[in-house]
């Protein structure tokens, strides 16, 4: 039921103004973070993100294929997500939602617009062969912010992932060896969320505090500390002070997600 | 009559408990002459019933249950009250206001009791045929006003009330909360602070540790050790 | 199924199978309850490279309500691969394949629940599966009945699931992917073993009548082996706990007696016990 009692809202509203949240972090901690990357053999890449308790797998499969005609020199990444009902009761059967459709778009933009993974080292042959990475993200357990803990999990994914060597003959009959190679990457990006509730904005929201936030602001933090997207939901306002106050508390906090990353 | 399982055994589903002329209880069921476990949990025997305590599941309303729960709509002449089971509760005007109240509220239902709001409720009829019926007339009946509100998994909470309310007396005397238990699971508490994070740990630990011996004495310790640390 | 005539050898000079194991021999097996936290009961499983997930929901509120039926709750099955799951992506929509082997899983579990305890009501079972080998379906039936078990759904036993089949001539239990792909019968099975009943059967390719009655003789006994598995694991978690709280309070006596672990007088009493 996703109804929260008055109680529980009166609760987390008395500790916000005392400066406290619900499960005792400071506005700005984010819960502890665990990556578990390779999870799935049969997967080019994959790996395995917890939020806390949110937990969010994400696997990469690999092909190969042409590029769009505007882009010929550029490979292609596709970014999904599902809201499988394993991951809470209150996800659905059937095509995704509005929920799974923002969910994957703000992690594929977060990843598309920072440098960490140029497009053009994607290609194998400029016009006719490119490398198509399907990033698909599974939720496997909803205890809130799912952008943050699938960002990571796709980022994750990128960072351990090995793609194929190809060859493309004269005639232009590409084959997929059995060797491997590393992608090739800068620093990776971090996605991290804030959630406006009543006159307070707390980092990494769990699921209770989603539930009577007004607003949400997505922030991602490229590798070298410029912002590379951003994404406002919900049906609350932010004003243009909050709005570079949630920055600037993105760009300290953003240090200590990175030192949790796997390293390369 | 034999019984093939110790007491306080760990039975699981299909496993023989019994055989012979014995009645069959909770999380369990008899084909011909014998008696097999139907859930996770602890068997006992007492006297010639055997039942299964069962370690997880879903609330079952049963009439008389004390429960907690929260209102997720008003309908034509009453409430609907999410009570955590497989069913919603409803709560007629009949059963949540005095005769008086009842006969003026028919077009304001919301000032009783709005969606949202946490209501302590008894539970008057559960037939599985329809959806429970509650009732708040009573004492300590009613809506919750301030404190927490926690959730454990219902097959713990015998244990957590313990015999005769010997688990829940000790927790409220030792730490002068206001407790009250649903069978539901759902649990509400109110005092100090302090005490109620303390109360609630104690819970957890009680939750986590419900199928093992000891228990009240273990809990009582914990408590008393944290009390004297918040004194220091 | 292929018959042709190039067929790859599946077994050794010493007779045993690709993978090193006899004909009889299971794959590495692994099995955990709990592991999905937001779901009423959980279980996951690892079979040979099969990984898959179960979550149960319920009994609760059935959505849309029409579907309700009045004497007993309605169990939702779906099976569902990751797209990463398999050599190829899959696509993301639900394929013929996976509706089937919902359904299958389905008819597996149901005759051993007793739905009839929660008209009206719902119990969903999710099963993901993350990485796919061989044998997935029964793999799926038996994590989905502990994941069952784990959320306190009544029930008359638990259901377990294996393969049997015939490869470059000879039974085998419990198919490797080649073995299924390149045998010659794949049987999935599913029983409740306890009770000697099968509750999922199919089969796939040839096979003698003298055949069929040896390879269910085979896979009765790897059902056994899972089976014990199966009861293991649902009592593990508990035991843990018991034992990690006898070990703390063993000191304490100067005889040096084991403690008694009969559980105290103020214990858990079944709502109808007297």
């Amino acid at each position: 039921m996703d109804i929260i009692s008055e109680i529980e809202r009166e609760r987390m509203n008395e500790l916000l103004q005392a400066g406290k949240r619900i499960d005792g972090r400071g506005f700005d901690d984010l819960r502890p973070i665990k990556i578990v990357p390779n999870i799935v053999s049969k997967a080019e890449g994959s790996a395995e993100a917890w939020l806390g308790e949110t937990r969010v797998i994400t696997g990469m499969k690999v092909s190969i294929g042409q590029p769009f005609p505007d882009t010929p020199n550029e490979g292609v990444v596709v970014t999904s997500a599902e809201l499988s009902p394993i991951g809470s009761p209150s996800f659905e059967l059937g095509p995704p939602g509005e929920q799974a459709i923002e969910l994957a778009r703000v992690v594929d933009r977060g990843i598309r617009h920072s440098n960490f993974i140029q497009r053009t080292k994607l290609c194998i042959a400029e016009g006719t062969h490119v490398y198509l990475l399907f990033l698909d993200i599974y939720i496997l357990a909803d205890h809130g912010n799912l952008i943050d803990a699938s960002h990571l999990s796709a980022v994750a994914t990128l960072m351990t992932s090995q793609l194929p060597k190809v060859e493309v003959d004269e005639e232009g009959n590409a084959t997929i060896l059995e060797e491997f190679m590393p992608l090739e990457m800068e620093a990776p990006p971090i996605a991290l969320t804030f959630a406006k509730i009543n006159d307070s904005i707390v980092v990494d929201p769990i699921s209770t505090e989603e539930l009577v936030m007004s607003t949400r602001l997505s922030i991602t933090i490229d590798g070298d500390d410029t912002i590379c997207s951003m994404q406002k939901s919900g049906s609350g306002t932010l004003t243009r002070q909050e709005i570079l106050d949630c920055v600037e508390r993105a760009c300290q906090i953003v240090k200590k997600a990175r030192s949790v990353l796997p390293k390369r | 009559m034999t019984t093939l399982v110790k007491p306080q055994d760990l039975v699981v589903p299909g496993q023989l408990l019994a055989k012979g002329d014995y009645r069959c209880g909770d999380g369990t069921y008899k084909e011909q002459q014998e008696i097999f476990a139907s859930v996770v949990g602890i068997a006992k025997v007492k006297g010639n019933l055997i039942f299964v305590v069962a370690l997880q599941g879903r609330y079952n309303p049963k009439p008389r249950d004390i429960v907690i729960g929260t209102i997720i709509e008003i309908t034509m002449n009453g409430w609907l009250v999410d009570i955590n089971s497989a069913y919603p509760a409803m709560l007629t005007v009949m059963h949540a206001l005095s005769r008086r109240d009842a006969s003026r509220a028919n077009d304001d239902l919301q000032r009783w009791y709005d969606v949202g709001d946490t209501v302590i409720a008894e539970i008057v009829a559960a037939d599985r045929t329809r959806d429970p019926l509650l009732t708040t007339r009573g004492r300590g009946l009613g809506k919750c006003r301030g404190g927490v509100l926690i959730e454990i998994t219902p097959t713990r909470v015998p244990r957590l009330i313990g015999r005769k309310g010997s688990m829940i007396s000790m927790l409220k005397s030792e730490l002068n909360c206001e407790i009250v238990v649903g069978q539901n699971g759902i649990i509400w508490l109110k005092g100090d602070p302090d005490h109620v994070v303390i109360a609630i740990e104690a819970i957890r630990q009680i939750e986590r540790e419900a199928h093992t011996s000891g228990l009240t004495d273990r809990v009582r310790e914990v408590i008393i050790m944290k009390l004297s640390d918040k004194r220091r | 199924m292929t018959d042709s005539l190039e067929k790859e050898k599946l077994f050794d000079e010493k007779g045993l199978r690709l993978d090193g194991r006899r004909v009889d021999e299971l794959r590495p097996l692994k099995l955990e309850i709990g592991t999905l936290s937001r779901a009423d009961g959980s279980a996951y499983i690892e079979h040979g490279r099969n990984k898959i997930l179960a979550a149960v929901y319920g009994p609760r509120e059935l959505h849309p309500r029409h579907r309700a039926i009045a004497d007993r709750a309605l169990l939702r099955v779906t099976y569902r691969m990751g797209t990463f799951s398999v050599g190829e992506r899959k696509r993301p929509a639900p394929s013929r394949r996976e509706h089937e082997i919902s359904m299958v899983i389905r008819q597996a579990l149901e005759p051993m629940l007793f739905l009839e305890m929660y008209p009206r009501a719902a119990i969903d079972v999710f099963i993901q599966v993350v990485e796919a080998d061989g044998g997935s379906r029964c793999a799926s039936t038996t994590v989905a009945s502990i994941a069952l078990a784990n959320a306190g759904i009544p029930m008359r036993s638990i259901v377990t699931g294996v393969a049997v089949g015939k490869a470059d001539g000879q039974l085998v239990v419990d198919l490797s992917d080649l073995e299924d792909k390149i045998g010659d019968a794949d049987v999935p099975v599913a029983m409740a073993y306890g009770r000697n009943e099968y509750t999922l059967l199919q089969m796939d390719g040839k096979l003698s009548k003298e055949e069929l009655a040896k390879a269910l003789e085979m896979v009765e006994g790897a059902i056994e082996t899972i089976y014990e598995k199966q009861q293991q694991v649902l009592r593990e978690g508990f035991i843990q706990i018991r034992e990690e709280i006898s070990e703390s309070e063993e000191p304490s006596s100067d005889e040096g007696d084991v403690p008694d672990t009969e559980i105290d007088e103020t214990d858990m009493e079944s709502a109808d016990g007297d």
